[in-house]
């Protein structure tokens, strides 16, 4: 069985699952206290699903882009929990597990998490039909909004558009014809999804070790940013 | 999870990621280290001239499996041998913290065993009493760091007064400051260490601010007077200024911490924190608190900077005084020294 963390959003999620399905899931709107939620709704979670540690065979977790200090609480629980059990770790992008919240669109579809500060993380999918996971058509990258809307009518082609990113920005995709706006409830990559995709990931032998888990951060701290720009300019 | 039981054969494995040093460390008995081990991000913040805190978050992600695995490779036992795990729980920077609290609980709840989370500062008081446990109650701790300046009186364990801080800069946070701006380097304490005695500390007379004024301290005036007189005497010698200003925040150190042992009849002194290392802080405190008939403890330098063997001892008293830590721990980043995490 896979244990699957979400904590790269707002929301705080836990799930157990194979290839089967889910087990046990839970959720928490948590206003960001990640780290207080989340070990207590694991064991909540295994609970429920009658399972304990010994019957995980590997750790899933959304490992980003998203909140840096909520990613970190997931992945430092997960690669924790992984070198403790030797389980391995599948790193599931929180964009690719955004984007099964629309497996059932026939569009590319455009999943778009806000990354404040006035830019959205965001790339494109084409689904491959129910519980299966989806053909990345873009890299995840971080952008304006504008940059982003002005890439998708490029394409030419209806588009599904999830998550907050499009909630955030909504004003900026009101009259478009292109766009397919999904509502809130499919807003967040959920743990449920984590827990998926991680299925079809370990069947392709596709895993890490507890110690190899790369966050993806697409932005580079401030402090860098501003030494960089000032080593630029000198 | 099984019901704490804390002895000499307790094995605790604690994880410190408030700052800058991702450490972890297996002790025994609450002071008998089998393994410490930390991993420093001082040369990853040096290009900044002080600790970035999204910088060290990243820092301390990367370096934790690797560093919790030598902990317990190096302690030379399995991991189901260890009793309880423990986490530094504050106060430090938020977003570092959460990585070892975190890290802390998985591994509780998947050895079943209890949680502690830790209240750095208190950790700290016990890093004296890990090097050197013939110590005697009421011990004077001074606490510098780069976070800290504090002058503790601890009366036994888990009971502590503070009877003096700095009512503005650490002293490690005035060492930064006065050593970025005579270029230095980073971090400042060892910089001006290493110059300081090719100085001359009579150079120039720094004030020394509230030297009789209670056991508050107060570093902000000096970093400004030592800016002041080089704006006016441009051609000084750098090492002079660093020499006189180091002279100028030792007398402070020692001439209060000795005052408060006077008060309250400790028997002994010790030192630590960051700033505990410094070399000049060490002899004249050794010199003037002998005078003043102190035995004055100077831990070893690994004791003095953050460690995790100092975060497992703590736990090792707490869980015994206070049972362990819930599940639903946080972080808290400005937790007090009398605070214990929930
Ligand atoms: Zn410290």
């Amino acid at each position: 069985m896979i244990l699957g963390i979400e904590t790269s959003v707002d929301h705080v999620g836990v799930a157990v699952g194979d290839y089967r399905g889910i087990r046990a899931h839970s959720m928490l709107a948590s206003d960001r206290r990640h780290a207080e939620s989340l070990a207590p709704m694991i064991q909540f979670v295994l609970q429920q699903a009658d399972a304990t540690m010994a019957d995980l065979s590997a750790i899933a977790v959304d490992v980003g882009p998203g909140l840096f200090t909520g990613m970190r609480v997931g992945i430092a629980s997960a690669a924790s929990l992984a070198w403790a059990l030797e389980l391995p770790v599948v790193p599931v992008c929180s964009l690719d597990a955004l984007a099964m919240n629309a497996e059932w669109s026939d569009n590319v579809v455009a999943a778009s998490l806000d990354a404040r500060r006035g830019e959205v993380y965001w790339s494109l999918y084409r689904m491959r039909g129910v519980g299966v996971e989806p053909l990345r058509l873009t890299e995840p990258v971080v952008s304006s909004p504008e940059d982003m809307a002005v890439h998708l009518a490029d394409r030419g082609e209806d588009i599904t558009c999830v998550g907050t990113g499009f909630i955030r920005h909504a004003a900026l995709f009101e009259d478009v014809p292109w766009a397919m706006m999904t509502g809130e409830p499919h807003a967040f990559p959920t743990a449920q999804k984590v827990v998926v995709l991680a299925s079809h990931r370990i069947a392709a032998d596709d895993t890490v070790q507890a110690g190899e888990i790369t966050p993806m951060y697409l932005r580079a701290p401030d402090a860098e940013i501003n030494w960089l720009t000032r080593e630029a300019a000198q | 999870m099984t019901s704490p039981v804390v002895n000499e054969s307790t094995v605790v494995l604690a994880i410190e990621t408030s700052c800058d040093e991702t450490a972890a460390s297996v002790v025994m008995g609450g002071n008998d280290i089998l393994s410490s081990i930390v991993s420093s991000q001082i040369e990853i913040h040096a290009r900044f001239g002080g600790v970035v805190p999204e910088v060290a978050s990243r820092a301390h992600l990367e370096a934790l499996i690797p560093v919790i695995n030598a902990a317990i490779t190096e302690a030379g036992i399995v991991p189901s041998r260890v009793d309880v795990v423990a986490a530094t729980a504050g106060p430090g920077l938020i977003g570092a913290l959460l990585v070892g609290v975190s890290a802390a609980k998985s591994l509780a709840l998947v050895w079943d065993k209890p949680f502690v989370g830790v209240n750095h500062l208190e950790a700290h008081l016990y890093a004296g009493l890990l090097d050197d446990p013939t110590l005697q109650f009421p011990l004077v701790v001074l606490l510098v760091s780069g976070g800290h300046t504090m002058i503790i009186e601890m009366r036994g364990h888990g009971d502590y007064v503070i009877m003096g801080r700095t009512i503005d800069d650490a002293a490690g946070e005035a060492y930064d400051k006065v050593a970025r701006y005579l270029q230095l380097g980073y971090p400042g304490g060892p910089a001006i260490d290493k110059l300081a005695p090719s100085g001359n500390p009579h150079a120039v007379e720094f004030p020394r601010a509230m030297m009789h004024d209670g056991l508050d301290v107060s570093f902000s005036g000096l970093k400004t007077s030592v800016i002041n007189y080089v704006k006016k005497n441009p051609d000084v010698s750098n090492v002079d200024v660093a020499a006189s200003f180091q002279a100028a925040v030792v007398d402070v150190l020692c001439a209060k911490t000795i005052r408060a042992a006077q008060k309250v009849g400790a028997k002994g002194i010790v030192l630590g924190g960051g700033v505990s290392a410094n070399s000049l802080l060490r002899s004249e405190m050794t010199a003037r608190g002998a005078a003043a008939g102190f035995t004055v403890a100077l831990p070893s330098r690994e004791m003095c900077t953050d460690n995790a063997a100092m975060i497992a001892a703590a736990a090792w008293h707490r869980l015994a005084s206070d049972g362990p830590t819930s599940l639903s721990c946080g972080a808290y980043p400005n937790l007090k020294l009398d605070a214990v995490p929930r």
